[in-house]
């Protein structure tokens, strides 16, 4: 089960025609696919699609009714080989992932589905993890389209615009027989807008006519010498049956402007931040009237040559926006217009930003120049430049450099409570004993242990490669390498590419698998091993099994993580141990997240009906924190915190635990390990307590209170 | 289109109203965004709301985005306007904090202008990791903050959000909810407000007490009330006391004769009055220091008493068992646990006391020969190995930690005691010999007892570091710039685990000096104290 439900906002995906949705980007995707009439829909999750995920997964009930088939694939590879069931069959499917990690991970089947070509309608939909906040390596989806020759739509960021890409997306890719990617960015899929529905559609073919049916072109086929075939194909067919259906649908848009002797080209995509800065410069206002004419790219990849010819005439010069690097885009627009001797001038990275995020600042600034430079009497009139006036700047600059020293970066980390964290803790120990080891990381929510406190990791290859990204680090040596993974990584490739390999080439390194029940970076999906039950997939297969059953002779589950002392122990067992292959260690403890979002109601609830129940949190004395920190330095928990020392006699503040403490434990577990101080305790209140509790307590505190009244005495009579 | 239909300069100046949320993950700042796009909805706005959640959910710096753009101006227009997916700095109407530093993050942004722009910001404090994880002191000044937020904002509204929202069983996004409400600067009533809240449906009264508390607090205007630690020490008087008291309160000049009441009290809890007199008497010559070699500050005076108070009073298992059993201390738990009426509390201690702890509570001969024996070590090792969690609540843990502290009678006569006094005579008498000939060097190395502190390993660290810095200090008595010299010394004996800083700081130190005997801290140790038992290094 995810971290965030849908059931409700999924009945919005029952919407009939000419119905308002009001919803979040994403989930208007899911209501597009099934106007379309898709047949099959699958993907692996990750930020910004994520919830695409979670939303069909919680729609699976009107998935089937409509008799659409849904997968969590085990990967983007298998997402994308999933696909091909349209290059056959006039079925439409649709996959989603995360670019361009996931389109990396897929672009083995995406070579194969383009050179195919397909029959039905294929829509690969990436959620573009670009700029702020984004967890990845920053490139470009674009590369991917254009060596495969995919189609690329990257509409206007509205929820109306998204929705006719998707539908259209399905017509463009039968017209021309090509797979189509829509690329879609962050805030796009988290944007809340509005849209008018249309019914749901069912698949006109089904999946079932298709099993029943099998039908065989081997001129589809990925093999010499249809291979050659299908590459003449792409050039000579399926382009120019995708430049023509561009054309006459008018996917891109032109919006005129009475500057017209300049012109800017524009991803559909920056449409809203770009009419945002030409209003701020005073050459558009908030309805999107813009005095410079724009070509609006809703399809980036192939460009249609005589738009851009149509668009650049009479113009000086056109400004092309396009985020991200190398700029393919420019260097096609130079292309077409060198080809057509057509003399306007193309800017482009030369005025905005060759690499980062294109924000509204950066374009505002890049418009500025390129106005400057071609048609100056446009500025200064009416333009709303905030905050001008010298003595504003001068305030301004004032305060920014007063916060400046004190605004430190708040990266993200563990949860409170998380079961990774001890994991770290008893890496840190160990490191205290052995020294330091090379510690290759994976993806996933345990890569924060690169950051403090814990300052762990060396690399990090890609999902399921953490064992792999120390393959070479394998050498008769005084130490082992370290490798860490989770449980989504295991799963999504790290069985064979690091444990398998591994195994394979007599590696003697350790291997860490942090088994917390759910692909939890993403937002707590399940796996093949989660412990949960799940009525439309099959959970609960243990790590331990596959693990032994590709030939790792040494395993150790660790079903408590917090143990922090096992934890260790074990660590330097498999660090120094004589036996020889891969050492793994399989490190068990539920997602905090998760196990609170679902023990937490079931826990108010029971207290409500007056039973018993045992709730525990921790907290620090502070009389005998002496605020070190050292706790801290081994943690790192949002609720160990730091607050003024009560003490009048100290300056440096006492560590603090807040009411937010979920008592996972790993504070007194640490403090014993480390030996560290004895402020720490841990409350246990106890709600509806038993008679026996009662009476327990009752004794307790009598006997309690009258020791306690004695030293009160005796204080006072030795001061 | 037509061309002829151009007239964005000028004829359409409605403009949308923007608000950027800056939160951390987990905090509410969805249900926040959720609820203004909700009144703005019912209020004849259209809005349009986005965020970059992803992996800054995890505790990260997170910020949501919104536009709000009057419906009749669409409806006149016949068409929808567009609305941006970020905010442009100088472009932003309101700016919601949810806590002091990432108020200071929008105004680094440049998102906060003092020309449109109403900063609501809660002034409690999250710490950020690089804060909490600091050896002493590591937090940033709130003071600062708060004053470049009052600079950069038209109009700033700052108060403790998060106590309000603790005082009203809720979260912090419904105080920040009610304080928008009550800033005025949305164009929508109070009740609309409370309506959108009424429609989330979750935890609706508690949601809606927070919400009246944030509006009527950002409609008092409440300015932020800096927040001033409590004494925490409980005042024990007796005949026994009054008399250093009053000593205390005629001999003792300004800054320092609150640290010094303290320090008396202090003593007297941890052992007896005897030894609150000996506290008064190692400190009364520094009365005299301060009078004949003062800058007239008295820093040395009352950092002297300061340290010395703290390091007379040292945490042994003692004082540790003392202090869990006493009734303030089961009362202050049972407050921060917030037992209510009919509720159990039930609590445990996590101790791993040592063979090195156990042997210097018992005394000094025989703690010196259970460390001497390597059998003793041996076995008392054994037992030792784990820690130890004792149910202070249960009879027979209290009664463990009663007998401890029982042994007080017997401190003065302990390992540690011994020890411990011996040092302190030593670093007394470094402070009072140097302030003959350099003041300010010589409340440098009174500070510098703020090293030792902690149990365990932190001690000895600790331990290990200041006699490092005790070492260098002749070598550096007679520069210029002594004093900041060790003032560096001692930030570097802070800056790391390791001691790496600290290292490269004292071969500076030897470079500087054409000496190049750099010292590591180890050596230094051996070297300051040969009176002292070896055991002390790790």
């Amino acid at each position: 089960m995810a971290e965030r439900s849908f059931k409700k906002e999924v009945e919005k995906l029952r919407l009939g025609a000419g119905e308002e949705f009001r919803g979040e980007g994403i989930l208007a995707v899911a209501k597009a696919l099934l106007q379309s009439g898709v047949a099959y829909v699958a993907g692996y999750q990750g930020a910004p699609i994520s919830h695409l995920m979670d939303v069909l997964t919680d729609a699976n009930e009107i998935l089937e009714e409509l008799g659409v088939r849904f997968e969590s694939s085990a990967s983007e590879a298998t997402a994308a080989a999933t696909l091909a069931a349209s290059v056959n069959y006039p079925l439409r499917g649709a996959v989603t992932f995360k670019a361009t990690v996931g389109t990396n991970v897929a672009s083995d089947a995406l070579a194969n589905l383009a050179s195919s070509g397909v029959t039905g309608g294929a829509l690969i939909i990436v959620g573009e993890d670009y700029g702020e906040g984004s967890s990845i390596m920053q490139e470009r989806s674009h590369a991917f389209a254009m060596k495969s020759q995919i189609w690329l739509l990257d509409p206007r960021p509205n929820l109306p615009s998204i929705v006719r890409a998707v539908q259209e997306g399905f017509e463009l890719s039968e017209a021309s027989n090509t797979p189509v990617m829509l690329e879609l960015r962050i805030r796009a899929c988290h944007v809340y807008g509005r849209f008018t529905t249309q019914d749901n559609l069912r698949p006109s073919f089904t999946l079932k006519e298709a099993v029943e049916h099998p039908r065989r072109d081997v001129d589809r086929i990925v093999l010499p010498p249809a291979s050659y075939l299908h590459e003449r194909e792409k050039v000579e067919k399926r382009w120019p049956a995708a430049v023509r259906f561009i054309e006459e649908h008018k996917l891109n848009e032109f919006f005129a402007g009475d500057a017209d002797d300049i012109g800017i080209v524009m991803q559909g995509g920056m449409y809203n931040t770009a009419i945002r800065a030409l209003e701020l410069l005073g050459l558009a206002d908030a309805f999107g009237e813009s005095r410079i004419p724009l070509y609006v790219l809703n399809v980036t990849y192939p460009l249609v040559d005589s738009e851009l010819i149509r668009f650049c005439q009479g113009k000086r010069a056109i400004l092309i926006v396009e985020e991200g690097q190398p700029e393919f885009i420019e260097q096609a627009v130079n292309t077409i217009l060198r080809r057509a001797d057509c003399q306007t001038r193309v800017e482009g990275k030369g005025m905005l930003p060759l690499a980062g995020e294109y924000t509204g600042a950066a374009m505002k600034e890049g418009f500025a120049k390129f106005v400057r430079a071609y048609r100056p009497d446009l500025l200064d009139r009416n333009a709303l430049t905030p905050g001008a006036a010298s003595d504003a700047r001068e305030r301004l600059e004032e305060a920014a450099k007063t916060v400046a020293p004190n605004v430190h970066p708040r990266p993200p980390s563990f949860c409170t409570g998380c079961p990774e964290r001890p994991i770290f803790a008893a890496m840190k120990l160990v490191e205290r004993e052995l020294g330091p080891h090379h510690v290759s990381c994976d993806i996933g929510c345990h890569l924060f242990s690169i950051l403090p406190p814990f300052n762990i990791g060396q690399t990090t290859m890609g999902y399921g490669l953490g064992g792999a990204g120390a393959a070479a680090l394998n050498v008769k040596a005084g130490k082992r390498a370290i490798a860490v993974m989770g449980d989504g990584g295991f799963w999504h490739n790290g069985l064979v590419s690091s444990i398998g390999n591994a195994v394979f080439n007599k590696s003697d390194n350790v291997h860490i698998i942090v088994d917390n029940g759910y692909s939890a970076a993403t937002g707590g999906q399940d796996l093949l091993s989660s412990m949960a039950d799940n009525a439309i997939r099959s959970t609960r297969n243990p790590i331990e099994k596959a693990v032994r059953g590709v030939g790792v002779k040494w395993v150790r589950t660790i079903k408590r993580t917090y143990d922090v002392a096992r934890m260790r122990d074990t660590l330097k067992d498999a660090l120094t141990t004589k036996e020889s292959g891969p050492k793994v260690i399989i490190a068990q403890s539920e997602c905090m997240l998760n196990k609170q979002r679902r023990e937490r109601p079931k826990m108010g609830k029971a207290i409500a009906e007056g039973r018993r129940v045992v709730r525990e949190r921790f907290g620090v004395d502070p009389e005998t924190c002496t605020g070190d920190h050292s706790c801290i330095r081994l943690s790192g928990c949002p609720s160990l915190t730091i607050a003024p020392h009560p003490d009048p006699l100290r300056k440096e503040p006492v560590t603090r635990v807040i009411n937010s403490c979920v008592g996972c434990g790993l504070c007194g577990e640490v403090a014993h390990a480390a030996v560290l101080c004895p402020s720490f305790y841990r409350a246990s209140i106890i709600s509806n307590p038993t008679r026996w509790d009662r009476f327990k307590a009752n004794v307790r505190s009598a006997v309690i209170g009258y020791l306690q009244r004695r030293i009160g005495r005796r204080m006072a009579v030795m001061a | 289109m037509t061309a002829g239909a151009i007239h964005a300069a000028g004829a359409s100046r409605v403009r949308p109203i923007t608000v950027a949320i800056l939160a951390m993950g987990g905090e509410g700042g969805g249900v926040l965004a959720d609820w203004i796009v909700d009144v703005a909805e019912h209020g004849g706005y259209l809005a349009q709301a986005t965020s970059v959640p992803g992996v800054a959910q995890r505790t990260g710096a997170t910020i949501y985005y919104l536009e709000l753009f009057p419906r009749s101006a669409a409806q006149a227009r016949r068409r929808d306007p567009v609305l941006a997916l970020m905010p442009v700095p100088g472009d932003v109407d309101i700016v919601i904090a949810s806590e002091l530093m990432e108020a200071g993050r929008a105004v680094q942004r440049g998102l906060v202008t003092p020309d449109r722009t109403t900063l609501i910001a809660s002034t409690h404090r999250v710490y950020a990791i690089t804060e909490k994880i600091a050896l002493g002191e590591g937090r940033v000044d709130s003071a600062a903050l708060l004053e470049g937020c009052r600079m950069a904002a038209r109009r700033l509204i700052a108060f403790d959000m998060a106590g309000l929202a603790e005082a009203t069983g809720s979260i912090i996004s419904a105080v920040l909810f009610g304080a928008l409400a009550g800033s005025g600067a949305l164009p929508f009533q109070r009740t609309a407000f409370e309506a959108a809240v009424r429609r989330g449906g979750v935890g609706i009264k508690a949601s809606l007490a927070a919400f009246a508390a944030g509006y009527e607090a950002a409609k008092g205007g409440t300015d932020p009330a800096p927040s001033i630690p409590g004494s925490g020490a409980a005042e024990i008087r007796s005949a026994a006391l009054a008399p250093l008291l009053a000593e205390v309160e005629q001999s003792f000049p300004g800054p320092a004769l609150g640290i010094a009441r303290e320090g008396v009290l202090r003593a007297a809890d941890y052992q007896d009055a005897a030894y609150a007199r000996l506290y008064l008497q190692r400190l009364k010559p520094f009365i005299v220091i301060e009078q004949n070699h003062g800058d007239g500050t008295g820093r040395l005076l009352a950092e002297v008493a300061r340290h010395l108070a703290l390091a007379m009073t040292y945490e042994d298992t003692i004082r540790v068992a003392e202090l869990k059993i006493r009734p303030e201390r089961f009362m202050r738990v049972r407050e921060e646990a917030r037992l209510a009426s009919g509720q159990i509390l039930e609590i445990a201690e996590f101790m791993h006391p040592r063979v090195q702890e156990i042997a210097e509570t018992l005394p000094a001969p025989l703690g010196r020969w259970m460390l001497g024996s390597r059998r003793a070590r041996a076995l008392l090792g054994r037992l030792t190995r784990k820690g130890r969690t004792i149910r202070t609540t249960s009879i027979s843990g209290f009664l463990l930690l009663y007998f401890v502290a029982k042994m007080k009678p017997l401190r003065p006569r302990s390992l540690r005691y011994t020890i411990e006094q011996d040092a302190l005579d030593r670093w007394l008498k470094v402070v009072a010999e140097t302030a003959q000939r350099d003041y300010a060097l010589a409340v440098e190395a009174a500070e510098c007892r703020a090293l030792v502190k902690g149990y365990g390993e932190t001690h000895e660290r600790g331990r290990e570091r200041f006699d490092a810095l005790m070492a260098a200090l002749p070598r550096i008595a007679d520069r210029q710039d002594a004093a900041p010299r060790l003032a560096e010394l001692r930030k570097a004996a802070l800056a790391d685990e390791t001691g790496e800083a600290l290292k490269k700081a004292l071969a500076a130190l030897g470079a500087d000096d054409g000496d190049h005997r750099a010292l590591a801290p180890g050596d230094a140790a051996g070297r300051l104290s040969p009176g002292e038992p070896q055991h002390r290094a790790a």
